[in-house]
């Protein structure tokens, strides 16, 4: 079998059954699926392990790990390369993962799916690829004040080698929200990009990124979504949203690190050049020039990351096995009860919208640094986060240097959040406040 | 279950966290460094005067972690009235202190900062103000940044 078309080959050797949680009923038995983690069965100083640190990196299930050990012992090859068994295989269940990634968004074909190492690697390849061809000095990129680093950064290079210019969309207060109503004024004739994240990992505000794409989408302007907190804890569909480019992470949403997705709307990445060159993207090379191959492949020079493909396709038939709606209603409801525990205390200040919150919560306690509250959160057994959440820009406009930071992810339980808010209490009695 | 951490958090440096000594600009200085951790924002300036070898005077200002202010703290007392080879070698017996919990010699009540060393994620916050206090002495004035600090 020499053919990759032909009917012969296996189909990836992992069925979307194995995949699945360990019960899909109507109503989700979330305490059930925490036996599908092994990770989190474990004590750390002493103390079972509380990890509200999602928003970082979510936990494992057995689903992902075994996925990518089963390719590794029974399929690795290097894949489009080979025409012997093994790497058809590779082959299959790579491309398996990437129309996989196209039902995850409702894209309307595998070929807008890019595969890169993350949500930072997806940014960077619009600013690299589309941004140098399309943005001229004097252009506009419009963000906004809660922006990850990795939503700022390659927009500040690109407009240093181009001569455009950064505008934020403000934020107000501590309750952390965008005004849709001056969204108009900000869309001016010079705007050329609108890039902005769908759910704050500082913040926990949800945008209404229909809403604003819509607006930028009539005055022709393009947009990029960030959707490294919403992938996983919310259905997606690019369709619905209405943007040109959508950039997630696996690790965030139960897969590996090392792999995320950049959607591209098929128009876009038609007129978009390649990223980076090397093997795998191109259809044939001269000694002074070559030609490409079309999207995706055009933009993924190099062997990718075939197992962390296959460890996403995992994650994201585990994950739709529990569906991300009802992941969505779990997070606000694990959110507000967070944000409400913490609200009864004295001496804290939360950060974010007190409803319609996602499942974060950022605090400060009164004359204590996060670093400290971190501290002794840990040696209780309680994974918090501790800084600026690669998020300076927005902690200068808030006047905070760092906050720190719980996280939940559907595996978490109000149990869970009674015991940390009662860590809060004990680190404000230990440091007297 | 918390003897790590009230080694970490001893009384002495809950104080020197919350009163911190000499928290003040030197009006006078003529030797002044900036260290900061950009990864949890701590940030603090030291002045010094400093008379030929001797540092005369020593205050700081700016903000972050308990451990980096009451470290911060203990540090002016502890350099006041030093020669700038005494500081020197000050900062290294607090940075074998901090990393190995070895106490070489009589510290005095640097010795408070030994229980840092468990915390191999703090270490950094301890030894920041150290290395603004040594770039100020030694006339250095640059800004000194935790990234310089070999993990
Ligand atoms: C909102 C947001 N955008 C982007 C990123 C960057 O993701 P990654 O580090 O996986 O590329 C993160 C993760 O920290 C994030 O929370």
């Amino acid at each position: 079998m020499n053919n990759l078309s032909g009917t012969g080959f296996h189909p990836i050797s992992i069925g979307d059954q194995e995949f699945m949680p360990q019960q899909t009923t109507k109503t989700v038995d979330w305490k059930a699926l925490r036996e599908d983690f092994p990770i989190l069965d474990q004590k750390v100083h002493g103390q079972p392990l509380l990890y509200l640190d999602n928003a970082a990196t979510s936990q494992k299930p057995r689903a992902v790990i075994d996925a990518l050990s089963r390719y590794y012992e029974r399929d690795n090859a290097n894949v489009h390369r080979g025409i012997h068994e093994l790497s058809n295989r590779a082959t299959a269940a790579f491309e398996a993962a990437r129309v996989r990634a196209a039902k995850f968004l409702n894209a309307r074909s595998a070929d807008e799916i890019i595969f890169t190492r993350g949500t930072t690697e997806g940014i960077n390849l619009v600013a690299a690829a589309w941004g140098t061809k399309f943005i001229k000095r004097g252009d506009k990129i419009l963000l906004t004040e809660m922006e990850h680093h990795s939503n700022i950064v390659p927009w500040q290079l690109l407009a240093e080698r181009t001569g455009a210019q950064l505008v934020f969309l403000p934020i107000k207060g501590d309750c952390g929200l965008l005004d849709l109503a001056q969204l108009d004024a900000f869309l001016t004739s010079d705007v050329k990009l609108l890039a902005m994240t769908h759910i704050s990992n500082s913040l926990g505000t949800i945008n209404p990124v229909a809403e604003y794409c819509e607006r930028a989408r009539r005055r022709g302007i393009a947009t990029l979504i960030d959707a490294a907190q919403s992938a996983g804890h919310r259905p997606l569909d690019v369709q619905q949203i209405g943007c040109d480019f959508l950039a997630f992470s696996g690790h965030k949403m139960c897969g590996p690190t090392g792999i995320g997705v950049l959607y591209g709307r098929g128009e876009v990445l038609e007129e978009t050049p390649p990223y980076q060159g090397g093997g795998e993207m191109i259809l044939s090379v001269d000694f002074h020039q070559s030609t490409w191959k079309h999207a995706p492949h055009k933009f993924e020079a190099g062997t990718p990351d075939i197992s962390g493909a296959i460890g996403l396709h995992a994650a994201m038939v585990y994950l739709d096995g529990i569906g991300r709606d009802r992941i969505a209603q779990h997070d606000l409801e694990l959110g507000a009860y967070a944000f409400e525990k913490l609200a009864a205390l004295k001496g804290i200040r939360l950060f974010g919208p007190p409803i319609g919150r996602a499942g974060l919560v950022s605090f400060l306690l009164d004359g204590i640094h996060a670093h400290d509250v971190v501290t002794v959160a840990d040696q209780r057994g309680v994974a918090l986060r501790g800084g600026h959440h690669c998020n300076q820009p927005l902690m200068k406009k808030l006047g905070v240097e760092s906050t720190a930071r719980a996280s939940f992810y559907f595996y978490n339980t109000t149990e869970e959040i009674d015991r940390f808010v009662e860590v809060v209490r004990e680190i404000k009695k230990f440091f007297g406040g | 279950m918390f003897d790590d951490l009230t080694d970490l958090y001893q009384q002495l440096i809950l104080d020197h966290s919350k009163s911190p000594r000499n928290f003040r600009v030197l009006p006078d200085a003529n030797r002044t460094a900036q260290g900061t951790n950009p990864v949890c924002g701590d940030n603090y300036t030291l002045y010094a005067k400093v008379d030929g070898d001797i540092v005369k005077e020593i205050g700081f200002q700016g903000s972050g972690c308990a451990i980096s202010k009451a470290s911060a703290s203990l540090l002016t007392e502890s350099l006041k009235g030093r020669t700038i080879a005494e500081a020197k070698n000050l900062f290294n017996k607090v940075h074998d202190l901090v990393t190995t919990g070895n106490l070489d010699g009589d510290v005095g009540k640097l010795a408070a900062l030994a229980g840092v060393h468990k915390f191999p994620a703090r270490v950094k916050c301890a030894i920041l103000p150290w290395h603004a206090a040594l770039a100020a002495v030694e006339g250095k004035g640059e800004t000194v940044s935790t990234e310089t600090e070999k993990e």
